[in-house]
C-alpha cells in the first residue's frame, strides 16, 4: 500500500490567510493587530473590546493556551478538512459543528482559566486564559 | 505497507501462544491485507494464506454464509482527497455485487455521513439499496452523531437497538455485537463505551456458550491502534474480558481509513478500509485528516471486507479487496 502523502492542509493555508486578512480588515485596525498575536485586548476605557483568533489546523488548537483580557470575543476558525467542535470543559460554552473554514465566537466577560476541547476529537484540547 | 505495522506484527508475534501454528508466517500474511489476503479462523485458531494462492486445505468447503463490512463512507465530504464519495460508495456497491459468494447483509462501521445530515444519509441509503443484500446493520461514527448528541442516527437506524445505539443479533449460530463508542467522550480522551452499555454487554454474552462465534463490531478501534490520534477506546479491555472465553472472537472497526490486523490471545482486531478517503498510517503525518493520492491511485486505497463463516469449523475468512 504506497501513498504519497500531499497535505490537502496547504492548499487550505493559503485560503486562512487570506481569510484572515479579510477579516483582520473588517475590524479597528488596533484590535486586529493585537488580536493576531494573541495577546490581552482593549486594556484602554471606551475602546471597543478586542478580538483574538485561534486557528483549528491539524486537529490541533492554535495557540493552545490563549491569554485574553475580559471583554475579547475570541474566534476559532477551522481549516481541517473535516469537522470540529469547540466545547467547554466546563459547560461555559459550546459550538455547533464547525466544517472547513467556519467560525465559532465567544466573548468572555469574567477572569478565569477556561478549558475546551472538540467533542467529535475529544485529544484536541485547548485553553483560554482570561485577564 | 509499512514497517510501522511489521513493527506492531513482530512485537505482537511475543504475545502468542505456542500452538503449532507458524505465526510468523501467519502474521507477516497478514501485511498483504489491502492488497488481498485471506485468512480463516479454526477453532479459534487464525490461519493465513496468501490471497493469490488461494485457501489451501481449508477451502475445501463452502461458506455457510457471508457477509461484507463497509465504513467511513463519508457522505458530503468533497474535498480534494475524494471530491466524489457517492461515486467510490457506489464502486463499493459494485464490488459487493460482483462476490462469488453474495454476503447475506452488510455491516456499515460507521461514519455513514459527514456531517450527520438527513440528506447525506437518505444518499447513503438509497445507494446501498442498489447492494444485493437488503439487510444493512449500522453502528455510528463521531461524524454521525453531531450536534444532536445521535438523536437523528437513532431515529433512522436505532429502531431495533438499545435507546442508546447498541445491540446483538444471532445469525446461523454466530454471534454479532454492535457497540457504540463514539458518545459522551471526555476531554482529553478516546473512544468510549460507557458503564451502562458494558454492563449490558456483559448479560448479552452470558447465557452463550464457549464455542459461539463472536463478532464485535464498532467505530472506533478497540484496542489501542493509535492512541496518540485518538485511535482507540479507553474502556475497551473491560468489554473484551467480556467475550475472551470464547474459541473465536473477531472484532471489526473503521475510523481510521486503513486495514490493520492484531491478533490477541484468540481475539482478533481487523480495521476496514474507507470507501470515501484514505488517512495516513500512524504517525506518519502531522494529523490523521484525509490523506490526498493521486487521482488514479485512489480507488487503491478504499475498499470492503469479505468475512465468510464455515459452520463446524467455527472459520472465519476475511478478505479485504480494494475498489481499484
Amino acid at each position: 500500500m504506497r501513498r504519497q502523502i500531499k497535505w490537502c492542509g496547504r492548499l487550505a493555508t493559503i485560503q486562512m490567510v487570506a481569510m484572515f486578512l479579510l477579516l483582520a480588515g473588517s475590524q479597528s485596525l488596533g484590535a486586529s493587530d493585537q488580536a493576531s498575536t494573541g495577546q490581552p485586548t482593549g486594556q484602554a476605557t471606551g475602546q471597543p473590546a478586542g478580538k483574538a483568533e485561534v486557528k483549528i489546523d491539524n486537529f490541533s488548537f492554535g495557540p493552545e493556551t490563549l491569554t485574553v483580557s475580559v471583554g475579547t470575543t475570541v474566534i476559532w476558525t477551522n481549516r481541517d478538512d473535516i469537522p470540529h467542535t469547540v466545547v467547554s470543559t466546563e459547560g461555559v460554552f459550546k459550538s455547533k459543528v464547525r466544517d472547513t473554514d467556519e467560525t465559532f465566537s465567544y466573548t468572555f466577560s469574567k477572569a478565569g482559566t477556561y478549558p475546551y476541547y472538540c467533542s467529535v476529537h475529544p485529544k484536541m484540547t485547548g485553553k483560554i486564559v482570561v485577564q | 505497507m509499512a514497517n510501522k505495522n511489521q513493527d506492531v506484527i513482530d512485537q505482537k508475534l511475543q504475545d502468542l501462544n505456542n500452538d503449532g501454528i507458524d505465526r510468523r508466517g501467519f502474521l507477516k500474511c497478514m501485511a498483504w491485507a489491502g492488497t488481498g489476503l485471506v485468512w480463516t479462523m479454526s477453532g479459534g485458531i487464525p490461519v493465513s494464506h496468501a490471497f493469490a494462492r488461494g485457501m489451501g486445505k481449508h477451502a475445501g468447503k463452502s461458506a455457510d454464509f457471508s457477509f461484507v463490512q463497509i465504513s467511513d463512507s463519508h457522505m458530503g465530504f468533497n474535498k480534494p482527497a475524494n471530491p466524489d464519495v457517492a461515486a467510490t460508495l457506489k464502486a463499493a456497491v459494485d464490488k459487493i455485487n460482483g462476490l462469488a459468494t453474495p454476503p447475506e447483509f452488510l455491516l456499515h462501521t460507521g461514519d455513514i455521513s459527514h456531517l450527520s445530515r438527513a440528506d447525506e444519509f437518505d444518499n447513503v441509503d438509497q445507494i446501498l439499496r442498489s447492494a444485493r443484500a437488503k439487510d444493512v446493520f449500522f453502528v455510528p461514527g463521531e461524524h454521525d452523531v453531531l450536534d444532536d448528541n445521535g438523536k437523528s442516527y437513532l431515529e433512522r437506524y436505532g429502531k431495533n437497538a438499545s435507546p442508546s445505539g447498541w445491540y446483538s443479533f444471532d445469525h446461523k449460530g454466530v454471534h454479532f455485537i454492535g457497540l457504540v463508542n463514539v458518545l459522551n467522550l471526555k476531554a482529553g480522551g478516546l473512544g468510549s463505551l460507557g458503564g451502562e452499555q458494558l454492563e449490558w454487554m456483559e448479560k448479552d454474552v452470558k447465557h452463550l456458550k464457549h464455542s459461539t462465534p463472536i463478532v464485535v463490531f464498532a467505530h472506533i478501534p478497540l484496542w489501542a491502534a493509535y492512541p496518540q490520534w485518538g485511535w482507540g477506546t479507553e474502556d475497551s479491555a473491560q468489554a473484551l474480558s467480556y467475550v475472551k472465553r470464547f474459541g473465536s472472537v473477531t472484532v471489526l472497526n473503521g475510523h481510521i481509513h486503513q486495514t490493520m490486523q492484531k491478533v490477541e490471545g484468540r481475539v482478533t482486531f481487523h480495521s476496514a478500509m474507507s470507501t470515501a478517503f484514505p488517512q495516513p498510517q500512524p504517525g506518519k503525518a502531522d494529523s490523521p485528516g484525509p490523506m490526498k493520492v493521486p487521482a488514479e491511485q485512489l480507488r487503491s486505497v478504499l475498499g470492503i471486507t469479505d468475512v465468510n463463516y464455515v459452520r463446524g469449523r467455527h472459520s472465519l475468512a476475511v478478505v479485504d479487496s480494494t475498489l481499484a
